[in-house]
């Protein structure tokens, strides 16, 4: 397969925080009835670069939440490197925020106790304890401080699990289809939402996502995945400027390339693309 | 449900019967007592007082029920119960006090029990904070322990697998078989209660807690963990609040065991209490003692219940909305 993974050490690039080197991650008690095993990921390569916005992309089953959850140390491979600033991957760590799909936030505590979490795990709280209110602030969740997470909505909620992983201050954001299970309007609030917390705090981010439009929005480049084994077939760089527009030119070529690998793959696109 | 509790009668706008006729019902109830003598010669004043005081409280929130909508509700749905409390009281003195038609000393009437309570109050409220006390002692360190044992063996794969299989045979044994061994090793009877009480207790909620251990979502670990926190700190900020509704599901269980421990237990070798009461005065065929004893406990143990509701209420104020309650 094509090597994605090439750095070129040019000066003016950031450097590589994160590396995939040839992983594999393989799950025994699968899913598919037919198979005994699957291959989530087989012989995977990426490289991220500091305050890179790289979106993984493909249908499900294609180990795009595996290598997610690989590299935030919530799973290991049973083969292959993961390296974040060139050391191995061995657990989880606060630097690596994860934001979930369904928001998960902890249904016991109220939204601030959920968003101090990380600095009371990591026994700073004294020490930052003025960060929580700023970081409600910026989830626009001033007014809810003390609202548990079900009296809120999906968008606040998951704009609270942001939140909470981004008081950490982590290297890179990993973020799971955040944006999966909530409504079109909220979905795009909440997009620009991630690019100005992206911009402020010039974070890493690896989005998984199946949605083609969101990746051609956000990201910098778009890493295309297809399953039975999970591979990277594809990256294509979405490097046009930002602001974006959703109509502008460029976005709708890039959106058409993207459709178009997933049909050189021979995957098919997620549905709502499918033609 | 809470939204089927109402049935018909609550929010219904305009007038109900049932709140003047629970009062009638009362009101009857004092009268014929009054009216007609009684068998045997007998104080029946504490019965008229008492019963005289429901029927003036009643009329009072009747009153009230005016004026406030949320009291009208409430007056209008228990009337009908309470009518036929009125009722029953009436039916039940006439036949045994009034009648002498149930035989004595096994059935007497309700002016015997509350002249009886009266009469015999300090013993009785000795013996209610006697039980209390042991209630209190048992019940609060079994639950600990329960609590304790349920994390230990959810939360590691080693106490799970030396404490998982004693506490499913030993908590399944009646905590009244250990009566005899309580009272060969414990050097008085009261710590032989809160042994028996304690280990009553102990089962439900080390079970229950184990269960919620086992069952909440992975997830939350996952995120706790992705936030950099430590094992220490997910058991206490995680594992334990994810628990909390299933260990209250646990003492709910425990309380009402811990209650016919307690009983028990005094009924065996103690000297006060409310089951050692009951026991003394079925001696002396002193059958009112008991009825009032049962009388005592009902009210008491409905307090404790409603105490430990309340408590609960606080605890897991997270989830009001959340659930059916």
């Amino acid at each position: 397969m094509s090597s994605p993974s090439i750095v070129i050490n040019s000066p003016a690039a950031p450097p590589v925080i994160i590396e995939v080197k040839n992983v594999t991650r393989v799950f025994w008690d699968a899913r598919e009835k037919s198979e005994k095993s699957v291959s989530a990921l087989e012989n995977v390569d990426l490289s991220v670069r500091k305050g890179e916005f790289v979106s993984l992309i493909g249908p499900s089953g294609c180990g795009k939440t595996t290598l997610l959850r690989l590299i935030a140390g919530l799973d290991a491979p049973q083969s292959g490197e993961l390296l974040v600033e060139g050391e191995p991957v061995t657990g989880t760590s606060h630097e690596r925020g994860y934001v979930f799909q369904q928001a998960n936030l902890f249904p016991w505590e109220t939204v601030e106790e959920n968003i101090a979490f990380g600095l009371k795990a990591r026994g700073v709280y004294e020490e930052y304890r003025g960060d929580v209110a700023e970081y409600i602030a910026m989830a626009g969740l001033k007014g809810f401080e003390r609202s548990y997470p079900h009296q809120i909505s999906g968008g606040m909620a998951q704009r609270a699990s942001l939140a909470r992983a981004l008081i950490n201050r982590p290297k890179a954001l990993l973020l799971d289809e955040p944006m999966g299970a909530l409504d079109s309007f909220t979905r795009m609030d909440l997009q620009e939402k991630l690019l100005e917390l992206w911009q402020k705090f010039s974070a890493t981010i690896i989005l998984v996502t199946h949605d083609i439009d969101e990746a051609v929005y956000l990201s910098d480049r778009i890493v295309i995945m297809t399953p039975r084994p999970g591979r990277i077939s594809e990256i294509i760089d979405a490097d046009y400027p930002r602001p974006r527009s959703r109509s502008s030119a460029r976005f709708v070529e890039l959106r058409n390339k993207v459709l178009e690998k997933f049909h050189l793959a021979g995957a098919e696109a997620p549905v709502e693309y499918a033609i | 449900m809470r939204h089927e509790t109402g049935g018909d009668v609550r929010g219904k706008k305009g007038f109900s019967p049932w709140p003047p006729l629970a009062i009638l019902a009362f009101a009857f109830a004092l009268g014929g007592n009054i009216l007609i003598p009684p068998v045997r010669a007998i104080n029946e004043t504490p019965y008229r007082t008492l019963v005289g005081f429901i029927a003036l409280y009643m009329a009072g929130r009747y009153g009230l029920s005016f004026f406030r909508p949320g009291v009208k509700a409430a007056v209008e749905f228990k009337a009908r119960f309470f009518a036929a409390v009125g009722i029953a009281l009436l039916a039940w003195d006439m036949l045994s006090t009034k009648a002498g038609i149930f035989p004595l000393p096994f059935f007497p009437g309700p002016v015997q029990i509350v002249e009886v309570a009266r009469a015999d109050w300090r013993e009785l409220l000795r013996s209610t904070l006697y039980s209390l006390r042991l209630f209190a002692y048992g019940f609060a360190s079994g639950t600990v322990l329960g609590v304790v044992t349920g994390i230990l063996i959810g939360w590691s794969r080693q106490w799970n697998y030396w404490l998982f299989p004693v506490l499913k045979v030993c908590g399944i044994v009646p905590a009244v078989a250990w009566i005899p061994f309580g009272m060969a090793v414990f050097p008085s009877s009261f710590i032989t209660g809160v042994f028996m009480i304690a280990i009553c207790s102990w089962f439900p909620v080390a079970l229950a807690t184990t269960n919620g251990i086992a069952s909440i979502q992975i997830s939350y670990f996952e995120a706790a963990r992705t936030l950099g926190a430590d094992d220490r700190f997910i058991l206490r900020h995680v594992a334990i609040p994810a628990t909390a509704p299933s260990i209250f599901t646990g003492v709910s269980a425990a309380t009402g065991l811990s209650f016919c421990t307690l009983i028990v237990s005094e009924m065996v070798g103690a000297e006060a209490g409310l089951g050692w009461y009951i026991n003394w005065a079925k001696g002396w065929s002193a059958y009112s003692k008991v009825y009032a004893a049962i009388a005592v406990m009902a009210l008491v143990f409905s307090a404790v219940l409603a105490l430990l509701n309340f408590v609960r209420g606080k605890v897991l104020a997270w989830q009001s909305g959340l659930t059916n309650e």
